[in-house]
């Protein structure tokens, strides 16, 4: 099965922008990116983290709260609030990081729009200041990714 | 080395403007002059100067020694750390969304199951022989 191209890319000096398709419905997928039994399968980051705690209340002004553990029980968190929420299409929630937190909150925008069965999701990811890219860059360069693949390609042909 | 985030920053503020990108992509084939530059814009000398000076101080372009033409030439190196950094955040994100292609499939699956139990539902069932007494 072939993976549907991400696009990534910088329309400014603060914005990341990623889009990427998934053959599901629109209502299928925005449950996927919201409802907390679904999210803890998928929004691991790296290999070997496990994500323990994924609090979720969907709704504006509710809160939302992640913790991922890795094998050596090193924890990291973060959490933020939801600014709007028109499902299935539209979601803006901020961000911020346990560890680097700056009193610069990121904010998050993701946008479904269906085509035929098909439902490309779009992300706009806004840094407040300068830290909380720093955050952004530390958890990028965090190591051993080349081995996801592997185990990613195992989890998909089980 | 490690990139700093001020020079990543100072990089990323130097893309994002449309006229710079277009100066770096031509410097791509080659240094250029100041007027060189300038000539495919509708702009002044003084205004591409303006821009040229946001590129350098990125660290994007240096001078050649030149001394009548100064011409500018493309520093590669702070481009390739910030698409480096895009890079890193690619692949995760690429990771988790793998992950999630897995979790919509087996969703599609059950939802399948559902509407077929369901259109089974419907069916009439085969009649079972009444056993006589």
């Amino acid at each position: 099965m072939k993976q549907p191209a991400l696009k990534v890319t910088t329309p400014s000096e603060r914005e990341l922008v990623m889009t990427r398709e998934f053959a599901a419905p629109r209502g299928m997928v925005f449950d996927a990116l919201t409802k907390p039994e679904l999210v803890r399968r998928w929004l691991l980051g790296p290999p070997g983290w496990t994500m323990p705690v994924c609090d979720i209340d969907l709704r504006v002004g509710g809160k939302y709260r992640y913790v991922w553990r890795n094998a050596d029980g090193r924890e990291m968190g973060m959490g933020g609030t939801f600014k709007e929420m028109v499902r299935p299409s539209r979601l803006v929630a901020t961000e911020s990081y346990d560890d680097h937190w700056t009193g610069g909150e990121t904010l998050v925008t993701t946008e479904l729009v269906e085509t035929r069965g098909t439902t490309t999701v779009s992300t706009t990811v806004r840094y407040a200041t300068r830290e909380a890219r720093d955050a952004a860059i530390k958890m990028g360069a965090t190591k051993g990714l080349e081995a996801s693949y592997v185990r990613l390609d195992e989890l998909l042909t089980a | 080395m490690k990139p700093t985030s001020y020079a990543l920053d100072a990089t990323f503020a130097a893309l994002a403007d449309p006229t710079r990108r277009a100066i770096l992509a031509r410097l791509a084939t080659g240094e250029a002059s100041v007027a060189e530059l300038a000539e495919p814009f509708a702009m002044s000398q003084p205004a591409i100067s303006k821009h040229l000076k946001v590129l350098e101080r990125a660290g994007l372009i240096s001078r050649g020694r030149e001394a009548q033409r100064r011409p500018r030439r493309l520093e590669p190196r702070p481009l390739a750390d910030a698409t480096d950094w895009i890079e890193r955040y690619r692949r995760i994100w690429e990771g988790n969304y793998k992950r999630l292609d897995a979790v919509l499939q087996e969703l599609k699956d059950k939802q399948r199951r559902t509407v077929d139990a369901l259109v089974d539902e419907g069916k009439p069932r085969p009649k079972k022989k009444r056993r006589t007494r």
